[in-house]
């Protein structure tokens, strides 16, 4: 019975482009997967294994940086340009886990900002690839799934996307069934009780930041052979770490469709203050954003799935009565 | 004498000035159940941080079945056949009894349906079988104490250190504690266990190693631990004295 609503849903997603040939509502579903898919990467490491890092731009920023440097100088098809740029965002994921892993909780945090702007700092610097000025993906024509660029129709970016979302999601049910899911969540709670159970603590939090850093790449080289202009200030920047960090927690932190949930809130509003508002509005979504926060933290600490949960529950109860003094014994 | 299952030899830790644990040695044989008393302050918990790798002693060694163990990363403790529990208990909150137990049982196997399995049963042999879909945070104190054995023996220990059986229970559930550990015991479990409760400690021990400011004061049966001069003086008090 519950199946039935999730295939039609599925369906009109599927069917969305055919319905919506104009460019804006097929940017902001697009938009949607894309935050969706980071925020259920980052929520692979932060939500399951506990590890708040607020520096996942620095993945994105590599697996953007990889696929063009690589389209620039080689030639390489974006595809394997992808590849490698996940690959390199494994390497120094586990780099950077080596030191940060040994701190905990918000020292944790903060030193994944650190390593963030380190990061950022670095390639302003580097001319190689661009410093500053940033770096154009070579524009090709006619458009073609092997070069990854499509100038007529969002339509193959939107299902670029999607796909993207799907391998998120995927890889997340797909851990959390397995004993991995099981660690994570023991060492959210309290790794040294994880670790006098047999637990190798620090090999499973450099698992988490690997598949999480490996899927933040992956968005990484999608969002440049989308905008196909990246530069330090775009792809590297502390805002989006914090961003993805806000999208999964408005939804709900450490539940497979909460991350998801919080993009379908998050971007249509990002991007309708923007349509409506103009440069002059830059911030508003901002503000915005950090009301929501604020409330969620207030009311909500698990995010919209808590909020949903609570609604079913309270809906389940309702006709009866009976159940509402239970709760309130 | 075969080798004994664990062997302490000069264990010694200092925090700042303080001397925590000094020249401790000991030895606990396979199945033997050693109880460890002694003031607060005395060591004992520092003394089983030392030797499940929490805390790298000063000075000293720690062998599990005569291999060399000083050092050891918790985990890796563990994986040498080294159950714990808490003073202070540690329950996954946000999971449940079953998915607690879990964690102890995905040591022997990576398949979550044979975890569960093995979960369940060790939740139904501490007194859990019915509390396997609640969370930790909604269980009684009592019922944690036993969620944290369950969760020890599901990694199928050899040797298991209880920290405080029944310290912060209400009376009524202290015999059903101690039978529990007697039938752990009865299985062939190696146990030492701190305890302040004298009469449940004289009770159940086969020896008794008593601890005062970091050092070994006495090591033996409970019957000659209750007679010794330094024991009386430092813990038991004079009600004690024969």
């Amino acid at each position: 019975m519950r199946r039935t609503p999730a295939a039609l849903l599925l369906l009109a997603v599927l069917a969305f482009p055919l319905v919506f040939a104009r460019p804006f509502p097929r940017h902001v579903m697009i938009m949607i997967f894309l935050y969706g898919a980071l925020a259920t990467a980052w929520n692979i490491l932060a939500g399951y294994c506990g590890q708040i890092s607020l520096g996942h731009a620095v993945y994105f920023g590599i697996g953007a940086y990889t696929s063009t440097f690589l389209v620039r100088e080689a030639a390489l098809t974006p595809w394997l340009g992808m590849l490698v740029g996940a690959a390199l965002a494994v390497v120094v994921s586990q780099a950077i886990g080596y030191p940060v892993f040994r701190l905990r909780g918000h020292y944790f945090a903060i030193a994944t900002i650190g390593f963030g702007e380190i990061v950022q700092t670095l390639v302003l610097n580097w001319d190689l690839v661009g410093g500053a000025r940033g770096l154009f993906v070579p524009i090709k024509r006619p458009d073609s799934l092997l070069n990854l660029q499509f100038h007529d129709s969002k339509a193959v970016y939107y299902y670029l996307a999607l796909g993207l979302l799907a391998l998120a999601l995927g890889a997340t049910r797909w851990i959390e069934r397995s004993r991995r899911g099981y660690y994570f969540r023991a060492i959210r709670e309290d790794q040294d009780a994880a670790a006098s159970l047999g637990v190798r603590v620090a090999r499973e939090k450099h698992a988490a930041m690997a598949v999480s850093a490996a899927l933040t790449a992956l968005g990484g080289t999608f969002w440049a052979q989308y905008v196909l202009f990246i530069d330090p200030e775009s792809v590297f920047p502390l805002s989006l770490s914090i961003l993805i960090c806000l999208v999964a927690v408005m939804g709900g932190v450490g539940s497979l469709w909460g991350p998801l949930l919080g993009a379908v809130v998050l971007v249509p509003l990002s991007e309708g203050t923007r349509v409506l508002l103009g440069g002059t509005g830059k911030a508003l979504d901002l503000l915005i954003y950090g009301a929501l926060i604020m409330a969620i933290a207030v009311f909500q600490p698990a995010g919209l799935m808590g909020l949903m949960r609570q609604l079913r529950r309270r809906r389940a109860v309702a006709p009866s009565g009976e159940v509402r003094q239970e709760s309130a014994a | 004498m075969s080798t004994p299952l664990l062997e302490v030899t000069g264990l010694t830790k200092r925090f700042g000035g303080v001397v925590a644990n000094r020249d401790v040695s000991f030895s606990v044989g396979p199945g033997e159940l050693v109880g460890v008393i002694g003031p607060n302050g005395a060591g004992k918990s520092t003394l089983f941080d030392l030797i499940t790798g929490f805390i790298r002693p000063d000075a000293g060694t720690v062998r599990i079945d005569g291999r060399e163990a000083t050092g050891l990363r918790p985990d890796q403790i563990c994986r040498l056949g080294l159950g714990r529990t808490f003073q202070k208990l540690r329950p996954f909150h946000e999971m449940t009894a079953l998915e607690n137990v879990m964690i102890g049982a995905f040591l022997s196997t990576a398949d979550v349906g044979e975890a569960r399995a093995a979960a369940t049963a060790a939740l139904a042999s501490v007194g859990l079988g019915d509390r396997l879909a609640v969370q930790a945070r909604g269980l009684s104190t009592g019922q944690r104490k036993r969620l944290e054995l369950a969760r020890a023996l599901a990694t199928r220990p050899r040797l298991l250190l209880l920290d405080e059986v029944t310290g912060g229970v209400d009376a009524g559930a202290i015999p059903g504690l101690v039978a529990l550990v007697r039938d752990l015991h009865a299985r062939g479990i190696g146990l030492i266990v701190i305890e302040h409760n004298m009469r449940v400690i004289m009770e159940i021990a086969q020896r008794i190693v008593a601890l005062q400011l970091g050092e070994v004061i006495a090591d033996g049966p409970p019957t000659e631990i209750t007679r010794d001069r330094r024991v009386i003086d430092a813990y038991l008090g004079e009600a004690w004295r024969a």
